[in-house]
């Protein structure tokens, strides 16, 4: 068991301050635990020389599965004997994590008897991250977890733990189940999740509305954002109970909508729907005053990611309208549509954003079987060297040459 | 049509491929079930190869590894394991 701990002060720095504070529960956890002991050891060392004594990778798991455990043992064991292996286990959390009291409690049961007790609620996957155990105890803690209903999530090359907002659990705004179709997706793509077989990672996430709480427009590879095709819901009431209550509306509200589509004469809010880009920004300063419209679905983003092999991107539009609903068949179709040409044309380690990059929107479109639509590009074409090919038809060439001979 | 390979034809010579190349060229599952249609041509599909990489997975005679990406390669010990 834990005797003294390490002396670490310049982990210690970091106690200070009134948020809280990695090292403080390192410590508490050190008190039992020699994993937790050690890990402050090496952390200081790594501190003091500006060296990371972390390997990462290789051949770790639970059998049968290929993500979900990221292998990691420290250089320097005989130094720091009880972090000599620190395995990370990714569990798959609830859909937008919601827990009981006693779920949480048996997790931490679980991770005290089998690994460092340390966890991280959440990582940025959204998983709960089981921080630090022994390659022995992978297959132990992975059958308990099993027997408790909980399955670890992705890692590797393969769908990464879908992840989803809190929806209609508990936002007005939500313009379909976030919930059950993060659920949903994830039962059906269970192969997916556990096997690695793509080039590179794979990431949803799904936001009721395009707040996107989730930031699933930047950290995604493919995003369901919430978003209604008909009118903005107005209660001309509550508008006006927002400016009595010293709401700015002119400054705050119209000249602040990027659609320049709202008018306030005084009395009444006019909106042009057809001009909206559904920033959300005026439902947000007139809560209950304006509504998301009834006709409710999701527009489907694409290519999002973060640098690696190449630059940080957003994604953009794939489909601006899919209503969302049981059973998902259209959903899934377009998600296995992409994942064929992806895997057959695909680099290794290169994104979805990366491969349409690489190949053309408009390659990439007809072979997933997409029409091209407006709402896909950012602003008209700025390249003149773009011919479409309505307009550009075989012997066309040899006609100009006739002509300028 | 040409008649389809079973799951373990085509594991075998999954497995070949990864036994031939290990230590020399870690391969990608992608790399694997590529390979197969290029060599069997109708004979396989997309959902056998998967299948056959499971079989290998879950008999133990391959397994996943990831070195900034997931391959799938023989047992071996780990190198950077700590004894």
């Amino acid at each position: 068991m834990a005797d003294q701990l390490p002396n670490t002060p310049m982990l210690d720095e970091l106690e200070k301050g009134k948020w809280p504070s990695f090292v403080k529960e390192i410590k508490t956890a050190a008190a039992s635990n020699d994993m937790s002991k050690d890990l402050l050891g090496i952390l200081e060392k790594s501190y003091s020389e500006k060296i990371g004594h972390w390997k990462h990778g290789g051949i770790v798991g639970v059998l049968g599965y290929g993500g979900g455990v990221i292998g990691r043992y420290c250089d320097v064991p005989k130094e720091f004997p009880g972090v000599s292996h620190f395995h990370t286990m990714r569990v798959n959390m609830p859909a937008a994590w919601f827990y009981t009291s006693d779920a949480l409690r048996t997790i931490a049961d679980i991770w005290e008897k089998h690994g460092s007790g340390l966890t991280n609620m959440h990582g940025s996957t959204g998983d709960i991250i089981l921080l630090g155990t022994t390659t022995d105890e992978l297959e132990p803690t992975f059958q308990e977890l099993a027997q408790e209903g909980f399955d670890i999530g992705g890692s590797g090359s393969d769908l990464r733990t879908p992840s989803c907002c809190n929806g209609m659990a508990r936002c007005e705004w939500a313009c379909y189940d976030t919930m059950k179709a993060c659920y949903d997706l994830t039962m059906h793509f269970q192969d997916e999740l556990h096997r690695p077989a793509f080039p590179y990672k794979y990431k949803f996430k799904f936001a009721g509305c395009p707040n996107d709480c989730v930031a699933s427009i930047a950290r995604a590879d493919m995003s369901f954002i919430g978003v209604w095709r008909d009118e903005i819901q107005i209660d001309q009431e509550k508008v006006k109970e927002h400016i009595d209550k010293g709401v700015d509306i002119v400054n705050d509200v119209i000249l602040r909508c990027p659609g320049q589509c709202m008018k306030w004469d005084g009395k009444k809010l006019e909106i042009e729907d057809e001009y909206c880009r559904h920033c959300m920004h005026c439902i947000n300063v007139l809560n209950k005053g304006l509504k998301p419209g009834k006709d409710r679905g999701c527009m489907i983003l694409i290519g999002s990611k973060a640098p690696i092999v190449e630059g940080a991107q957003l994604s953009s539009v794939l489909v601006p309208f899919m209503k969302m609903e049981e059973p998902y068949d259209e959903l899934k179709d377009l998600v296995e549509r992409i994942w064929d040409i992806w895997c057959e044309e695909g680099k290794a380690r290169e994104r979805v954003g990366e491969f349409i990059q690489r190949v053309g929107l408009g390659n990439f479109l007809e072979a997933i079987e997409v029409e091209p639509l407006p709402e896909m590009i950012a602003h008209p074409r700025e390249n003149p060297y773009v011919f479409y090919e309505e307009y550009y038809e075989e012997g066309d060439d040899d006609d100009e040459e006739e002509e300028e001979e | 049509m040409a008649d389809k390979l079973t799951v373990d034809e085509v594991a075998d010579q999954m497995y070949k491929m990864v036994a031939d190349s290990q230590g020399q060229k870690k391969l990608k599952p992608g790399d694997l079930t590529k390979a197969m249609k290029e060599i069997n041509g109708d004979k396989v599909d997309r959902k056998l190869c998967k299948d056959a990489i499971r079989s290998l997975i879950e008999s133990g005679r391959c397994v996943y590894t990831y070195f900034g990406g997931s391959y799938i390669e023989l047992p071996h010990k780990e190198g950077a394991s700590n004894d």
